[in-house]
């Protein structure tokens, strides 16, 4: 299985290694280094690389690459959603997982590697049994742990690694019983140059915030399941029950998790038109030329909102890779603020709000280099954005009920729609 | 050097610490200092081995960082080392070398902070390698820890012990696993099974011994540990596919409880193993069998639910098991558990199923960049074959500018796959969209796909050649590079369907002024060549430019320049000879030989001399040849001859490790050896042979059964009397018994626990002996208890065994009458028998407590005890009798004085997912066992689907004896049920731990009994007692005084909280102010007596003897609170 891990930043340095079987050289990431030279964007860098002895498989998050070193068959995925479990732990632990939180932490981080993996397997990977064996570093602990010498380290075995419940410790108390529910849905769409969708695709989530003491046993049903196509499950949702019942009955990790993921495909919103397709809550006019021979090229954007069921478009966000051959451009927004880097090409436009009443657009002219031909294609359009108290596709809760405990728990359910791969074609 | 000088610095400084140890006079200091010099005593010897390769690693700045981590590790303080083994895992982190510092650090193992003692475990595990004769200072710590109560600790322990890769350890760790794999704790046994990997990876020769092991760890039933020994499986002994048999339904049974990673582990292990036992389900001329689909259905219960689809195909039963059981896991968070069992259902499942697995791919593909292009790579492959699978799901597969490059081409390579007659058109407008990508390389990849494309669907060859040379002549649209591929792909498509085309032909020679690229100008020229009879005005026209810029072209051009002069020269040799000669001639002086040498066999061939006469013949027929057009396939076409989902398939070679995935056999091996003797079955057999039904491990629970009966019948012909008459018909027996009964009361067990019985035996003996009519001879000697219980349960016995327990003197008489029977009886059956009379006869007292309900819904699960304590006539057992001998006759077991109704929780409803159960001490003599403490455990349904199978699962083997209940078959929502068990706690406090399992689930769960639980009160006179304490001096004797309540002074307020806490006895007192309770150990027998004395000032002097001081001094302490409380 897994045989070591390297760390690696954007510069291309080794900032941590660690070895869970005989140590592997740090030079096998040469190979690694070659494969990072050769790809353009630090995107491209193939996750498997094969080399004479090793294989090295790899992800890239927070501009940080965690090098796999594989010595024998396993499965590609396996090592993947290993290396992403590790960066969550890491997120969780530490706020966020960039080069200098690792740094600060690397004692905590060895620990945690050394619970996570022996001999290459995973050992523990749920993060409430980690945080019982190793408590997430915090000044307050730092500073108590300094004064008393106590440890973070827990020294008996967390209840929650031999129950059947292994996300959930025992004896959890608070003082306030609450639980939050948020259905987030994304909608992910290609809006093609004349504004027809090419396709759209909704997909949720619904993360849940559960702080409730004892061991209760919540099931959620919804008012219109049908909606959910293609589903996946946090471990304690108990599957049968939601085969037959379509309920989702769980006894829930203590804290915060995502309960569930689901899809909804276009084709089940509307079974009846194969065409039709998932309401697109904004629009986009645009018009974006570059003449040949002149080095001025045209653009313009007007953002509209539709379909959104009456709620505001928010925290919208245009963002769009410009032709190389551009140099610089002069645009005038009618509201919010654009920047351009003249070395990226990356334009993005922070837009907030949508107006209804007053469209806002952006306009200008564009320099580009001279003698260049003119670009082969039109920018693509990256829109962001944020409808609050909606969920796109309808979902809704119906009711969520608490069995096993007496106390009546504090309970809420927010419904948000986000855009995920927004793409307009120009 | 270096080593020398640390280790002298280190000795003066550990006498220093002493020194200053003793100064500050911390006890604890002192002690861990002292263990240090020791240690370094050990140490010392190794200074002079090791200092030479030591000096080596010394280097500059280096050493005085770690002079000063060395004094920090040498410090007395804890905080200090803790702070230096930071620093050092650091340099760990970073790669640094930090292995000079082994001696300093390995002195801290044994340290008692825990975050220290993980750090060093760190290092050690680092350097051990490097280090060996240092690291194996530390195996002693090791060893013990190995034995530590605590489970982290010793699992930890087994972790680095494993992980220090020195082989003279080998035996040692060997050992440990072992032990390790028999732990009570099922987290050690995960590491176990880990440490297995380990030492197999350290020296391959134990692989024989460890193979036993992993033998072993596959029968255990804990969810934690399956995933890892299959983990070991795979990879010490993959071909030992033998030992999965007996475990394989198992595995496919508890998968879903198993953790994510084992899930796919399990997986793939069981995939290769299916694909070596079952026959292939692809085989289109299958029979439909139904019958024998349904007979497997009925035959097992669990089957029978979600399938009703009818095959048409007839599947192995473990087939379906399989598939049917990873489905669930297609919804897992767990993107490598979700292609797992994709991949096990392409490579197992009938054809028409496969497909519920798409949703689920494409599920993934909304996650992280490299999950995508893992899955990406397979549905690729998967495409090839199944276009169907994916088709619906086309638009999931469309490229948006941010992806990744190698993300872009995998979708467009399965666009390509899937496209077919009904969507090329979608298809192909959407590569429009992508030819013109700034990504050039993702671009030109669009136009492979186009040409694939039009070779796949005869329908849009003709359309996308149009849109290819439309691309082509829309010059300012698309660049170089793009264009290159586009000449490229349209020379291949021409070749497919030539006649038509001579228009194409022409407008690429127009274009061919324009192009630069030497792969496209290349291409156009051998168009020409090859069609030179269809365009015969352009292709002289062609070669005339050539022949003036052939030297500054690339050699690739210039060689299909000759090659098209020597075409035009065949065919029309009167325009182009000269321009053929002259071309010839340039290609002579070429500078690449590869040119020179074409020229020369092209001027041999084609131009008529007189050596050449024979070949020029031939020449038309050898270049203008037809040429069979190029097949444009997949990159991933033959990809599925690796398994899915593997590192093999994502790498397309063999990766090391990699174990092939057999091809389905003809014929299916024997499929009987999966057979285990289960709960079900035995259940089945369970009525006409006297209900063996329990939760034992079936095989076990089979031996015994007919060892038991071949014991039973030797029994039967022993004892005069049938056995069926000693337990209800007293009667009978004391006649023929009489004589023998007085030598007899020597052996105690048998007497005390017979006088019990005899209640029952006067109260039911009519009952008994009309249900015993009923039965035959063999399920009778059993049965015999069965009735027994049933009518102690009857209400009149409530009475009646009230009466009996008071008037124990009666009991004494007819006790010795059923020990007779016992005596004739020879040697060894005498034990076993008395036993498993007592059993029942002590039943009787229960009566009190047990309910109708409980009693009737279980009368087969006494009887299957009986049985087995028959046959197991335990080592304590006996001991008892052995131990009491020296007991007066006077002293008997009686009832409990007192039943506290308190119940305890042993699963609560919500970690039981619905099931609740309470157990509570019903203070009866166990009828299972003497030697057991009985519980009583109501089972409660919470939840609203009626549960299953519900029964004792794995029993930690602490060496508790635990007699389970019978396995309740099915509990109906909101349902409770009351069951008894015994429990031999051997006198200890310690909780017995076991799991309590549902057809789905094992809940682990403990009863942890207090002290006074474990006695079992016994009647005496006031003399006996008296006689008795004065054996119990000393030692054996422990008192207390405490302050009571004055009105608490009396009599029956003292009882009570005495009987509240313990299971004891009330002996009558000639003394007012002093009460007196006498008791036993349920286990060893052992006599408690319980003296407490009233004095004035409303004090009480509490007095217990006993042999065993340690339940004396717990009993003390729990008395001193309930009377001060009281």
């Amino acid at each position: 299985m897994i045989h070591s891990l390297f760390l690696v930043n954007s510069s291309g340095d080794i900032f941590l290694e660690k070895h869970w079987k005989s140590v592997v050289s740090r030079s096998v990431c040469d190979y690694f280094f070659e494969a990072q030279e050769r790809a353009s964007e630090p995107e491209n860098v193939p996750p498997v690389i094969p080399t004479p002895h090793h294989y090295l498989i790899s992800v890239l998050r927070h501009s940080i690459y965690f090098v796999a070193v594989i010595q024998s068959e396993v499965p590609p995925l396996f090592v993947i959603e290993f290396l992403h479990r590790v960066v969550d732990t890491f997120q969780d632990y530490f706020g966020v997982c960039t080069e200098a939180a690792i740094k600060d932490n690397v004692v905590v981080v060895y620990e945690l590697l050394e619970e996570m993996l022996d001999n290459g397997f995973p050992l523990a990977t749920e993060s409430n049994i980690l945080k019982e064996l190793i408590k997430p570093p915090t000044i307050l602990r730092t500073v108590v742990n300094t004064i008393t010498g106590s440890t973070n380290v827990g020294e008996q075995l967390p209840t929650g690694q031999l129950s059947v419940v292994p996300w959930r410790r025992t004896g959890v108390k608070y003082t306030n019983n609450e639980a939050y529910f948020d259905v987030v849905e994304e909608i992910d769409a290609i809006i093609d140059k004349s504004g027809s969708t090419i396709t759209a695709e909704i997909q949720g989530v619904i993360d849940a915030c559960v702080k409730l003491t004892g061991m209760p046993d919540l099931t959620l049903s919804f008012m219109n399941p049908r909606l959910l196509d293609d589903v996946s499950f946090h471990p304690c949702v108990r599957f049968k029950r939601w085969e037959a019942e379509r309920i989702l009955s769980f006894i829930p990790p203590d804290g915060n998790f995502r309960l569930l993921s689901y899809h909804v495909s276009s084709q089940n919103l509307h079974p009846l038109r194969s065409t039709s397709l998932v309401a697109i809550p904004v629009y986009v006019k645009h018009n974006i030329t570059f003449r040949e021979g002149s080095s001025q090229g045209r653009f313009e954007l007007t953002l509209g909102p539709k379909q959104t069921m009456g709620k505001g478009v928010e925290a919208v966000l245009v963002s769009s890779q410009l032709p190389r051959g551009v140099l610089n451009t002069n645009l005038n927004p009618t509201q919010g603020t654009y920047t351009f880097d003249p070395v990226t090409k990356l334009l993005s436009w922070d837009v907030g709000k949508i107006n209804p009443q007053k469209l806002p657009s952006l306009k200008g002219s564009m320099s580009l280099q001279a003698g260049a031909s003119k670009p082969d294609e039109n920018p693509t359009i990256n829109i962001q954005f944020k409808i609050q108290q909606s969920a796109l596709s309808g979902l809704k809760v119906n009711r969520l009920d608490m069995y096993g405990e007496k106390y009546k728990p504090f309970k809420g359910i927010k419904y948000m729609t986000k855009a995920g791969k927004f793409q307009v074609r120009t | 050097m270096n080593g020398h000088r640390g280790f002298s610095v280190l000795r003066s400084e550990a006498v220093g610490a002493v020194r200053t140890a003793l100064v500050s006079a911390e006890n604890l200091q002192l002690t861990l200092k002292t263990e240090l010099s020791q240690e370094e005593q050990h140490l010392k010897p190794h200074t002079h081995t090791n200092g030479g390769p030591d000096e080596t690693h010394t280097k500059g700045y280096c050493t005085e960082v770690n002079d000063d981590l060395k004094e920090m590790l040498e410090s007395n303080k804890e905080s200090l080392k803790l702070e230096a083994m930071k620093r050092i895992v650091g340099l760990i982190a970073k790669g640094k070398n930090a292995s000079e510092l082994f001696p300093a650090v390995v002195k801290n193992v044994a340290s008692k902070n825990t975050e220290l003692k993980k750090l060093v475990y760190v290092y050690l595990v680092r350097y051990a390698e490097e280090q060996q004769d240092l690291a194996l200072l530390s195996i002693s710590t090791f060893q013990r820890a190995l034995k530590d109560p605590n489970q982290l600790i010793r699992a930890s322990a087994l972790r680095v012990l494993s992980s220090i890769r020195v082989l003279i350890i080998v035996p040692i760790m060997m050992l440990a696993i072992k032990e390790a794999a028999s732990d009570m704790s099922p987290y050690v046994r995960k590491t176990s099974a880990h440490a297995i990997q380990k030492l197999y990876s350290l020296d391959p020769d134990q692989k024989e011994h460890l193979i036993e092991v992993i033998e072993k760890l596959l029968k255990d039933k804990s969810t934690l540990v399956a995933g890892s020994v299959v983990m070991a499986f795979e990879e010490v002994c993959p071909d030992r596919i033998d030992l999965i048999h007996k475990n394989y339904r198992k595995l496919c049974n508890l998968l879903v409880d198993v953790e994510e990673w084992g899930q796919v582990v399990i997986i793939s292990m069981l995939t290769r193993y299916a694909r070596t036992q079952f026959t292939s389900p692809w085989k289109e001329d299958s029979v439909f069998d139904e019958h024998s689909v349904r007979a497997f259905y009925e035959s097992d219960e669990e089957k029978t639910r979600d399938e009703t689809e009818a095959k048409a195909y007839v599947m192995d039963p473990d087939h379906r098991l399989l598939l049917r059981n990873t489905k669930p896991l297609l919804q897992s968070r767990n993107t490598a558990v979700v292609m797992s069992v994709a991949q096990l259902y392409w490579h197992l499942a009938p054809k028409n199923e496969v497909s519920i697995v798409t949703k689920s791919l494409v599920r993934l593909l909304r996650s992280h960049r490299e999950v995508q292009y893992i899955v990406l790579q397979n549905i690729a492959t998967m495409s090839i074959q199944r276009k169907g699978m994916f088709e619906p799901y086309m638009k999931s597969f469309y490229v948006r500018s941010t992806d990744a490059t190698h993300i872009k081409s995998l979708k467009l390579e399965i666009l390509t796959n899937l496209a077919n007659e009904a969507n090329i058109s979608t298809i192909l407008r959407e590569f429009q969209t992508y030819v013109k990508s700034q990504d050039k390389q993702f671009a030109a990849g669009t136009i492979q796909a186009i040409g694939r494309c039009a070779t796949n669907i005869s329908e849009v060859t003709d359309t996308c050649l149009n849109g290819l040379v439309l691309l082509l002549s829309n010059r300012d649209v698309i660049t170089e590079t793009v264009v290159a591929e586009s000449v490229v792909v349209i020379k291949k498509l021409l070749q497919t369907q030539p006649t038509q085309h001579s228009d194409i032909i022409k407008h690429m020679a127009k274009l061919f002024d324009n192009i630069t690229v030497p792969m496209a100008r290349a291409s156009i020229l051998w168009l020409m060549g090859e069609y030179c009879e269809r365009v015969p005005k352009i292709a002289p026209d062609v070669l005339r430019k050539m022949a003036k810029s052939f030297t500054s072209e690339e050699d690739i051009v210039k060689l299909q320049t000759v090659n098209l002069a020597a075409k035009l020269y065949l065919t029309n040799s009167k325009q182009t000879k000269l321009l053929t000669q002259y071309i010839l001639n340039l290609g002579k002086y070429d500078q690449n030989y590869d040119i020179r040498d074409r020229t020369r066999f092209i001027r041999q061939l084609i131009v008529p001399n007189d050596k050449s006469g024979a070949l020029s013949k031939y020449a038309h027929r050898i270049l203008l040849a037809p040429k069979p057009a190029p097949v444009i396939q997949s990159a991933y076409k033959d990809r599925d001859r690796y398994q899915l989902g593997t590192l093999s398939h994502t790498i397309n070679t063999k990766a090391s490790g990699y174990l092939e995935l057999s091809d389905w056999p003809a014929v299916a091996p024997d499929q009987s050896v999966r057979n285990v003797e289960v709960i079900e079955p035995v259940k089945e057999w369970a009525p006409s042979l006297g209900k063996t039904g329990k939760s034992k491990p079936a095989k076990s629970s089979d031996d015994k059964f007919y060892s038991d009966s071949g014991e039973e019948e030797e029994e039967e012909e022993g004892s005069g009397s049938s056995s069926s008459d000693d337990s209800s018909s007293s009667s009978e027996e004391s006649g023929s018994d009489a004589e023998s009964s007085v030598e007899k009361n020597s052996s105690q067990s048998s007497e005390e626990s017979d006088k019990s019985s005899s209640q029952s035996e006067k109260s039911s003996s009519e009952s008994d002996t009309e249900k015993k009519k009923r039965k035959t001879k063999k399920p009778l000697q059993k049965k015999t208890v069965k009735p027994t219980a049933k009518d102690s349960d009857s209400d009149e016995n409530r009475n009646v065994a009230k009466e009996a327990r008071s008037s124990s003197a009666e009991e004494s008489s007819s006790d010795s009458e059923s020990d007779s029977d016992t005596d004739a009886d020879s040697g060894t059956e005498h034990k076993k028998k008395t036993k498993s009379k007592a059993k029942p006869k002590v039943e009787v007292k229960s009566n009190e407590e047990v309910s109708l309900l409980n009693l009737d819904d279980f009368t087969p699960a006494p009887v299957t005890q009986l049985k087995s304590s028959v046959l197991s006539p335990s080592l304590l057992g006996d001991l008892e009798g052995l131990c009491l001998s020296n007991v007066s006759s006077t002293i008997q077991v009686s009832g409990p004085a007192f039943v506290p109704e308190k119940s305890h929780d042993l699963l609560h409803r919500m970690t039981g997912k619905g099931l609740s159960a309470q157990y509570q001490f019903p203070r009866q003599p166990c009828l299972y066992q003497p030697t057991m403490v009985s519980v009583q455990i109501s089972l409660t349904n919470t939840s609203d689907h009626p549960l299953e199978q519900i029964h004792i699962g794995d029993r930690s083997p602490t060496g508790l004896n635990i007699h389970c209940f019978n396995t309740i078959e099915c509990l109906e929502p909101e349902a409770s049920v009351t069951v008894s068990m015994g429990i031999d706690f051997n006198d200890s406090t310690q909780a017995a731990n076991f799991q309590l399992c549902t057809k789905e689930d094992h809940f682990s769960v403990s009863i942890q009994p207090a002290v006074g639980e474990l006695f079992l009160p016994i009647t005496m006179t006031e003399l006996d007692f008296h006689k008795e304490q004065g054996k119990l001096l000393g030692m054996n004797e422990s008192s207390a005084t405490i302050t009571m309540a004055a009105e608490n002074m009396t009599s029956q307020p003292i009882s009570r909280p005495v009987a509240t806490v313990a299971n004891l006895g009330v002996v009558p007192s000639g003394q007012d102010n002093v009460h007196r309770f006498a008791g036993k150990t349920a286990s060893s027998g052992a006599v408690v007596l319980v003296t407490v004395e009233l004095r004035e000032l409303s004090t009480a002097l509490i007095t217990i003897n006993t042999e065993k001081s340690v339940m004396g001094s717990m009993l003390l302490r729990d008395l001193k609170q309930a009377l001060a409380q009281a």
